[in-house]
């Protein structure tokens, strides 16, 4: 390799780093969200790496919708005893009082309820100033016109229109009482990029990544994981089991699985290098609408 | 365009070395309206097929109505992200989007045309190596076209190709192309790009992108892919001086301190002997720490943790430097700003100032004179107005540590930020410092008043307001204050409410306390005025003997005095604080107006009639009278 020149990676990893450092050094109360997907799990490393040898100095953020896959918690847990963060999990609880599911109310206002609310819920009584995703400006079109720093009003709600011009790496923090700011360290990777690095760098991930037999339900095309026995199976059907895997990782009675023989790190990467399916498509939240996602980001969604 | 090898893990090993060796490119494209920028990206996205299945499925049921190329997509819908722009059909926001050959890896910057979104190309501009310059053959160069161009060399991005677009539209014309291409260059020729190539292309059709068209057989050079796959961009960085921004003090515990940011320039060794640019002290580099092990050498672009030799002051916003080749260190520098706001920007206004890790007041001192985007014409100016770009001298509260832009753009790059709102308002690049502050520090000068006024950039004077209880003078005083502050101004109120209960809580209503009270307020006035303050005095002061005590004790400080003449009938309706109908109660004696006479002055500065006008108009009388 050239020693005068970092390869795109590298560039990426330290322009991350330097993001997150901007975070510590410039918010009084900073929190990470982490959602236990790959993209957190690349966003948990690059934090350890930022603040190297101190500890992370700022707490993790799981809202848990009561309705994620069982291994993503179990993930979630070792995760945070190995590495020794700080996790908060923060529950809707106003929605667990009134059973909300995403059978029964539909998965629009389930995610409002359980997820956005939640997350709005749990950054005020947090009093986070700053929080950090683990978006990509790739994954949807009102996404990649978003700030690195993303300013949001008192009620956490983003104004695309009105965005601070952000220039070079000079970040303005400044916030006025009640305002806050969304961070996205790693708004300039692919998907590409996070599985390359994920590959080269050995992080641990979610074994729901990774094609195993599961058992699932086929409907409209979809196919949904049987996780716990909470899932209303329709009249006749019965779960089969089947080679699947999750490019990307929710609630599972919302996410689709695709079916893939890739095992291991080195066939998900050519697997989806040869695949023509975006990675969001196995999320049914975001096609409710043109302009969904932007709707929901001024919401409060991250 | 990157295929992936399906066989075993040691090629995949070897694919993914070449993913990683990849160089990356980022660019921007930018010109008129509906030159075809988004079409041109999204051509590029769905040539690199990028552009997946699902996506293309809603991206064709999102295109009926609109023009479409023989694939019958609408190829700017993919890159005009937010519902506004799709229901204007234009381009608002700066989009960022990626795509990768063989060769390179892109991220690309679409940013907006219309004027009004002038700021959005300087964002986009600021993270680009290089720009695509879209041009429509049927229309030429533009106004425009040439805004942008100046933009661009303004911001430093040295590498421009004009993609002259739409070329089928002219049945493919060289003629037109070369005129164009002459013209473009007569104009850029000043702007000092590096590197300037021309290519004409459909980007609808698709001619000349990924590879040289049939139907311009005239057109010798690459096609557009191609070109950006090739063109040499590379700025070694490291060469440079070395430059590291403190951003973040490590300190897990006290047997570990160190210095954590990003290498912006040059390279550093263990060994090296470094400077603190603004102490200018010095130590040696005992370690270069990462997550990953030790390095012995850092360089430009690499995020690390510098371990000294020894305890020196370092915190947040310390450049880190080689001796001999330290950074300019000054409180004055003249810069060209980018205004992004709608409020204008005026000279004598405070702002934040962020360069690096750096952030201090700053002021507009001189604003030299404006340049007309559109022919480059310099012109005097008195404020700064959105999208407007002008030469200034800015002043710094304290010293900053930096370089001339030319030489480095991530330490001679600012941000200007509201101090009220906290928007950024602005951007600018330096030129160079106009004086060394190092030197000031150690010359040996009287601290008088004049000094500290300097030092706060005003002339310290005393504003003696009086008038009738409620008669209006705290409210013009407050709004007077706020305004004061937020032009960067240092004032302060010294008002019954903060003198009574504390200096003078031991003075009755007496005639006699009354005077001492006036003399106590006077004295302390005076005082902050010798510091360098504006001081604001609300106090109804009734007698006129007092009040030429008070102009007295001010000596040759500057003494305005405010009358606020409001009728004694709407101070008592008013009432705020209750006092007058206590006083009517018999509750309290002595009471101006009541049983207790005011003497109206004969000879005020200014009268403000509190009863014509409300507090802020009054205030904002006040502030032009006083031409502050």
């Amino acid at each position: 390799m050239d020693l005068n020149r970092l390869t795109h990676l590298q560039a990426l990893e330290a322009e991350s780093i330097e993001i997150l450092r901007e975070v510590a050094a410039s918010f009084e109360r900073p929190v990470m969200m982490y959602s236990i997907g790959k993209d957190s799990s690349v966003l948990l490393h690059l934090a350890r790496k930022a603040f190297y040898p101190s500890k992370i100095p700022f707490p993790l953020l799981h809202v848990d919708t009561t309705f994620k896959f069982a291994e993503m918690i179990a993930f979630r847990d070792k995760t945070a005893e190995e590495y020794g963060f700080d996790l908060i999990t923060h529950t809707n609880q106003d929605g667990v009082r009134d059973g909300i599911n995403p059978f029964d109310h539909g998965s629009s206002r389930y995610t409002d309820i359980m997820k956005t609310a939640a997350l709005r819920q749990a950054l005020t009584a947090g009093q986070y100033d700053a929080a950090i995703g683990g978006a990509r400006r790739d994954e949807e079109k009102s996404r990649a016109k978003e700030r690195v720093f993303s300013h949001r009003n008192a009620s956490h709600a983003w104004d695309p229109k009105n965005q601070r011009p952000e220039l070079w790496r000079t970040f303005n923090t400044r916030l006025n009482p009640g305002e806050s700011m969304r961070v996205f360290p790693i708004s300039n990777w692919t998907e590409l990029d996070v599985w390359t690095y994920i590959y080269s760098e050995q992080i641990p991930i979610v074994p729901l990544y990774f094609a195993r037999p599961r058992p699932v339900v086929e409907r409209s095309g979809t196919l949904i994981m049987v996780d716990d026995e909470r899932l209303p199976l329709n009249p006749g059907e019965t779960p089969r089991e089947e080679v699947v895997r999750f490019r990307t990782l929710g609630c599972y009675p919302l996410t689709g699985a695709i079916r893939s023989d890739a095992a291991d790190l080195p066939s998900i990467i050519m697997e989806m290098q040869a695949s023509r399916t975006s990675e969001r498509e196995g999320r049914l939240i975001d096609s409710d609408s043109v302009g969904s996602m932007e709707k929901k980001k001024q919401e409060g969604y991250f | 365009m990157s295929a992936v090898p399906a066989t075993a893990n040691n090629d995949l090993d070897l694919w993914l070395a070449q993913q990683t060796e990849k160089s990356l490119l980022r660019f921007l494209t930018c010109g008129s309206v509906d030159d075809g920028k988004s079409t041109l990206i999204g051509r590029l996205l769905y040539d690199s097929q990028l552009i997946l299945d699902d996506q293309l499925a809603s991206l064709k049921k999102e295109s009926h109505n609109r023009t479409v190329g023989d694939e019958g997509i609408d190829f700017s819908l993919l890159v005009d992200g937010l519902v506004a722009e799709r229901e204007q059909g234009i381009t608002i926001d700066v989009a960022y989007r990626f795509f990768s050959t063989d060769k390179r890896k892109f991220i690309v910057a679409d940013t907006p045309g219309h004027e009004q979104y002038t700021r959005n190309m300087a964002t986009g501009a600021s993270n680009a190596e290089l720009a695509l310059v879209l041009i429509d053959a049927r229309k030429g160069v533009l106004t425009q076209t040439r805004r942008h161009s100046f933009i661009l060399s303004l911001i430093g991005v040295k590498h421009v190709v004009l993609v002259v677009n739409k070329i089928d539209l002219v049945d493919y014309d060289q003629e037109v192309f070369d005129r164009i291409v002459a013209d473009y260059r007569a104009f850029a020729a000043p702007l000092g790009f590096k590197t300037l190539a021309a290519v004409p292309v459909s980007a609808l059709r698709g001619d000349n992108i990924l590879r040289p068209s049939e139907n311009t057989p005239w057109y010798d050079g690459d096609a557009l892919v191609p070109y950006l796959e090739t063109v040499d961009v590379a700025e070694d960085r490291t060469v440079q001086k070395f430059r590291f921004p403190v951003q973040w003090v490590n300190r897990p515990n006290l047997d570990f301190r160190g210095f954590s940011g990003t290498v912006a320039s040059g390279a550093v060794k263990v060994g090296d002997e470094v400077l603190i640019a603004s102490s200018r002290k010095p130590a040696v580099i005992s370690r270069i720490v990462t997550m990953d092990g030790d390095l012995d050498r850092a360089i430009a672009g690499q995020a690390v943790t510098l371990v000294l030799d020894r305890e020196v002051d370092i915190s947040r916003g310390d450049v880190l430097t080689h001796p001999g080749e330290t950074p300019d260190y000054s409180t004055q520098v003249q810069a060209r700003i980018v205004w992004m706001n709608e409020e204008p920007a005026y000279p004598g206004r405070s702002y934040l100032l962020k360069i690096g890790a750096q952030t201090v007041p700053a002021t507009i001192t001189d604003l030299k004179f404006r340049t007309n985007v559109n022919t480059l014409e310099q012109t005097a100016a008195t404020k700064i107005d959105l999208n407007e770009v002008a030469t200034v001298t800015l002043a710094t509260d304290k010293p900053i540590a930096f370089d001339p832009y030319a030489v480095n753009a991530l330490t001679g790059g600012f941000i200007l930020v509201d101090r009220i709102s906290n928007a950024t308002l602005g951007a600018g690049t330096i030129d160079f410092g106009l004086r060394r502050a190092q030197n000031l520090t150690y010359q040996s000068f009287d601290v008088n008043r004049t000094v500290r006024a300097q030092m706060k950039g005003q002339t310290p004077r005393i504003l003696w307001f009086t008038g009738l209880s409620g008669s209006g003078k705290s409210s013009v005083a407050n709004i007077l204050e706020k305004r004061l502050t937020a032009e960067g101004k240092h004032a302060y109120i010294l008002d019954g409410d903060n003198v009574r209960h504390g200096l003078n809580k031991d003075l009755g209503f007496t005639e006699a306390a009354r005077v001492e009270n006036i003399r106590r307020v006077a004295e302390v006035a005076r005082l902050m005025a010798d510091a360098g303050l504006i001081v604001l005095v609300s106090f109804i002061s009734p007698f006129e003997k007092e009040r030429r005590l008070a102009r007295e004790i001010a000596g040759d400080i500057d003494f305005t005095e405010i009358y606020v003449d409001t009728p004694i009938e709407v101070c008592e309706a008013r009432d705020p604080k209750g006092l007058y109908k206590r006083a009517r109660a018999g509750e309290i004696k002595n009471f101006t107006g009541i049983d207790s006479p005011f003497e109206p002055p004969t000879n005020p500065e200014l009268v403000l009639h509190g009863a014509e006008a409300e507090p802020l108009a009054l205030a904002d009388q006040l502030h032009g009278f006083l031409k502050l």
